[in-house]
């Protein structure tokens, strides 16, 4: 099955979708390249290539887990599937 | 693959080699552009440099721009340099420093002569210059003469994915093969500062590039009006998938793969301590780091960029590579190299290194970049502070 999304690193909470775009209710293949291991997510959200999925509910406050790392905490909750950007995450830094 | 140990480049005087064989036509300052830029348009074959500063400047940002004139000047891919001044002790100051690498350099002050009688002289000794220049060729360098400066632009999450890790592989892969290997862009490690550090070869330099971080923060949030979240990321970063400055600064830190780095230099500052890694103190602004770079000798750029970055440098020629496809399709003559079937997982990391070093020896021997061919030569000085 053909990767919709990468995953850096088996700690992270969310994805990068690789192809063009995914579709609401899509069933995803979501490729983990740390472990070279496949998990599947079913999408929420209309979300473009590069975007970020969350690959786990996520509720206000939360740490955003990428590269392993710390990249930010949460601002609104997010659910499951939905797509993660500047709404709802936002800079620890500043 | 096995990497190739030479490479077809120009030996210079001081032992240094160039990808490119430069006469360039050097303003000391802005108003003496106008002068350079005649010269360069009676002698085919010359490029003039033109930058906006050089008046009035004093202390540390007096010092950095007589250290980006004198590196440009200095740096293997040119050939000869005609410094052309306002004045006579600052022209001065240029042409002896670029002297001491032993190539053709003669300097020229326009105070008591005007811009007719300064191009007519200057243009004289550049039309001497470039066709000796014209008869230097191209020998057998070993690989270890490369000296690769890096810097991403336009970033995406196809940046961190795979563009920037494809130019970590191609660290590791030329590394022990004695190259000298830069990264900057001070402020886009924001977010990754603490893992940076760790990977200082000795505590003195991860100490080092700490207080040079701090130094760059401090002044950040002295100046800061805002979280600064209308720069950084930028419009084009949040287009792409790139949500905060950590997410970029992880991406950012992919391309220095495993490598560590073993000294922290001042912008445009030579490399001292021999092959290996360096961490440059610079902006993140595209042509000022790449300016920066070529200052302190570098002779190739690589420059993975997501959403398309389209800089290029005078006399370093700037290697692009991208992952993203929808960039490739709707801007590929500005790309080098790509890395676009990483995503599709058609390609690996390692053979994505090895297209990447391939493509970087024939650049080195010669072949033009996308940059030098659309002509794209962006050099920008950075400036410190205001003049005097």
């Amino acid at each position: 099955m053909a990767t919709d999304i990468i995953i850096h690193d088996q700690k992270d909470n969310v994805g990068v979708v690789v192809i063009e775009k995914i579709t609401p209710k899509q069933d995803c293949s979501c490729w983990i390249m740390e472990n070279d291991s496949t998990i599947n997510v079913q999408s929420m959200d209309e979300i473009p290539l590069g975007h970020k999925i969350a690959m786990v509910d996520l509720k206000e406050g939360d740490t955003i887990l990428k590269y392993g790392h710390d990249i930010g905490k949460v601002v609104k909750s997010i659910k499951k599937g939905e797509h993660v950007h500047v709404h709802n995450v936002k800079t620890k830094k500043w | 693959m096995e990497i190739p140990k030479s490479f077809l480049g120009y030996k210079r005087e001081n032992g240094r080699a160039g990808t490119r064989n430069h006469v360039i036509i050097l303003p000391v300052d802005d108003i003496s552009n106008a002068c350079a830029e005649a010269v360069a348009n009676n002698i085919k074959g010359t490029i003039a440099l033109p930058h906006s500063y050089g008046r009035l400047q004093f202390g540390a940002d007096l010092e950095l721009h007589f250290r980006t004139m004198i590196g440009t000047g200095s740096n293997p891919n040119v050939a000869a340099v005609i410094v052309i001044g306002i004045e006579p002790k600052w022209t001065k100051k240029i042409v002896d420093g670029i002297a001491k690498t032993g190539k053709p350099v003669e300097g020229f002050h326009i105070e008591r002569t005007g811009d007719i009688g300064t191009v007519m002289r200057a243009s004289k000794k550049a039309q001497e210059f470039v066709m000796w220049a014209s008869e230097k060729q191209r020998e057998e360098c070993p690989i270890s003469d490369l000296w690769i400066s890096v810097k991403c632009g336009e970033s995406d999450t196809t940046s961190g994915l795979a563009a920037n890790p494809t130019v970590g592989n191609l660290m590791d892969k030329l590394e022990p093969l004695g190259v000298h290997l830069c990264f900057g862009e001070t402020s886009e490690l924001t977010g990754a500062e603490k893992v940076c550090a760790t990977r200082g070869a000795t505590k003195e330099a991860s100490d080092k590039f700490m207080k040079t971080w701090s130094a760059y923060n401090d002044f950040i949030l002295k100046e800061a009006t805002d979280d600064l979240s209308e720069s950084q990321p930028t419009a084009g970063n949040i287009a792409g998938g790139l949500t905060t400055i950590e997410e970029k600064a992880f991406g950012n830190f992919q391309k220095i793969g495993n490598c560590k780095f073993v000294d922290v230099l001042e912008p445009a500052e030579e490399p001292k301590k021999g092959k290996g890694l360096y961490f440059m103190d610079t902006s993140s602004a595209a042509a000022e780091c790449v300016t920066l770079q070529a200052a302190a000798g570098f002779n190739i750029h690589l420059f993975p960029t997501g959403q398309g970055n389209i800089v290029g440098n005078p006399i370093e020629p700037v290697v692009k590579l991208t992952a993203n496809p929808l960039t490739v399709k709707g801007m590929g003559e500005h790309i080098d190299c790509d890395v676009s079937k990483i995503l599709s997982r058609e390609m690996n990391m390692s053979e994505a290194g090895d297209k990447l070093i391939e493509t970087t020896l024939r650049v080195a021997n010669g072949r033009l970049t996308c940059a030098e061919a659309l002509g794209h030569r962006e050099f920008v000085m950075t400036k410190l502070y205001r003049s005097a």
